[in-house]
């Protein structure tokens, strides 16, 4: 039910909308929910709206925390 | 797709695995419950569970919005549906929902009622404009993710002027169900149940932030860690609140970060204290009437409000008496716990919600994990 995608922001057009890519499929959703959205843009799209923008610097980081070596095993 | 394949890789995977079997102490047990269903269909799916030491267990919680919705509230939109002239529309999620009798809004549908799924609430209000003779209900589910489309529905249906559309709001919130299950007699008389910190819903939090949760790290001295929906997320907040529980310590964490940030998306929050307020008192399935734990639609918005404008009664439907939902739901069985799991209840047929959406424990389990126990 809460499933949402990020997907990237291709072309802004009227009515506070946006044509999206989601893995080659593209689709219009609504910008309602997000203030200043650019193309470029990933968003998090639910039912048809954006709910947030992602952020490309903390994703990076997430990732990178992933492949850390983690710390000792308890004592 | 960027941000999604990165994060499902399976050489990361192996490492977070190995990061957690590590650092879990083989001395104690922690018992995690991930609330979303979305986290409990990403561990059945990717198999997560095989990839954690058998002491860190995950126990599934109760947010999956279709799976707590009450058997009187879908009993509610079928009568609705078969109302002369009506169209009501829906998520698909909604449609196989057994109802009393076994009725669902699919087999309303199949009897000739004019039942339409919707990928959205702006499709609803669409559906209103192009059908101006004919009454039009959106039967609204969903936790925090999903109500503020909801309210935006409704703002532009007021913005139309249209005469036609309402709304069945059925909208419930996250902490109060967090709240409840914490101080529920499972936990905290008969400690049947174990809880030793939560993973914290992803898309939700994107909405209400991560300060919400700081109540629960606080006051119930239980470490949290909100999570993407992706596989990897998932594995690091387990090794994040392992680490939290070695330490001793109960804060709130965000592994997320690439969309959730403590405040949230407060645009959409405003919207919807603009058009909801809350419910003194909801009934969940398994979990029973749970305080302030829903929305329902404010009085100037009062005309878009199905409930009002069609008397939509108080229906109180009693559970399967075989089904075992509401303790699945509060976390104290595990679906194979039940005799109706995969004889009598299956995704073709469910008998109970946790088997009809696809985030449902059930039907996690039954898709991705039966044949796991028998291997």
């Amino acid at each position: 039910m809460c499933l949402a995608i990020p997907a990237c922001v291709e072309e802004l057009i009227a009515g506070d909308s946006a044509i999206v890519n989601l893995g080659g499929v593209r689709k219009e959703i609504s910008l309602a929910l997000v203030e200043d959205i650019a193309v470029g843009d990933y968003v998090i799209v639910h039912v048809g709206f954006a709910l947030q923008k992602l952020d490309p610097e903390e994703a990076a980081q997430t990732l990178a925390l992933f492949a850390e070596i983690g710390g000792a095993a308890p004592k | 797709m960027k941000y999604v394949d990165e994060f499902r890789d399976g050489a990361l995977a192996k490492n977070i695995a190995a990061n957690i079997a590590r650092e879990a102490d083989p001395r104690r047990r922690y018992h995690l419950m991930e609330f979303c269903g979305g986290h409990t269909h990403a561990i059945s799916r990717y198999g997560i569970a095989d990839l954690l030491p058998a002491n860190v267990r995950m126990i599934h919680g109760p947010g999956c919005p279709v799976c707590v919705l009450p058997a009187g509230r879908v009993e509610n939109a079928i009568q609705l549906a078969q109302t002369q002239g009506l169209i009501l529309c829906c998520y698909g999620d909604l449609l196989r929902v057994p109802a009393a009798d076994g009725m669902s809004l699919l087999k309303a549908k199949a009897r000739g009622a004019d039942v339409r799924m919707v990928y959205s609430s702006a499709d609803a209000v669409k559906i209103a404009q192009e059908n101006p003779e004919h009454q039009v209900v959106f039967f609204a589910i969903g936790f925090e993710t999903t109500t503020p489309p909801t309210a935006v529905a409704i703002r532009q249906a007021q913005a139309l002027d249209l005469k036609n559309f309402s709304v069945f709001c059925n909208h419930v919130l996250t902490p109060s169900a967090i709240s409840h299950i914490l101080q529920s007699p499972e936990i905290r008389l008969l400690g049947v149940l174990t809880l030793d910190g939560f993973i914290g819903p992803a898309h939700v939090s994107t909405v209400i932030g991560s300060r919400p949760y700081e109540y629960f790290a606080e006051e119930f001295q239980k470490p949290v860690v909100i999570a993407g929906f992706e596989p990897l997320d998932v594995m690091q907040a387990i090794l994040m609140l392992v680490r939290q529980l070695n330490q001793g310590r109960a804060e709130v964490e965000n592994e997320f970060s690439r969309a959730v940030t403590r405040d949230g998306n407060v645009k959409a929050q405003l919207l919807v204290a603009e058009v909801f307020e809350l419910r003194r008192v909801f009934e969940w399935r398994g979990l029973g009437p749970v305080p302030y734990s829903a929305l329902r639609i404010k009085a100037q918005y009062a005309d878009y409000d199905a409930e009002l404008r069609f008397q939509i009664p108080e229906v109180s439907i009693a559970d399967n008496k075989a089904c075992e939902c509401g303790a699945i739901l509060r976390g104290v069985k595990r679906p194979q716990d039940c005799k109706l799991f995969g004889t009598v209840c299956t995704p073709d047929n469910p008998v109970g919600s946790c088997m009809v959406s696809s985030e449902g424990a059930c039907a996690a389990h039954y898709s991705y994990g039966r044949f796991r126990e028998a291997a």
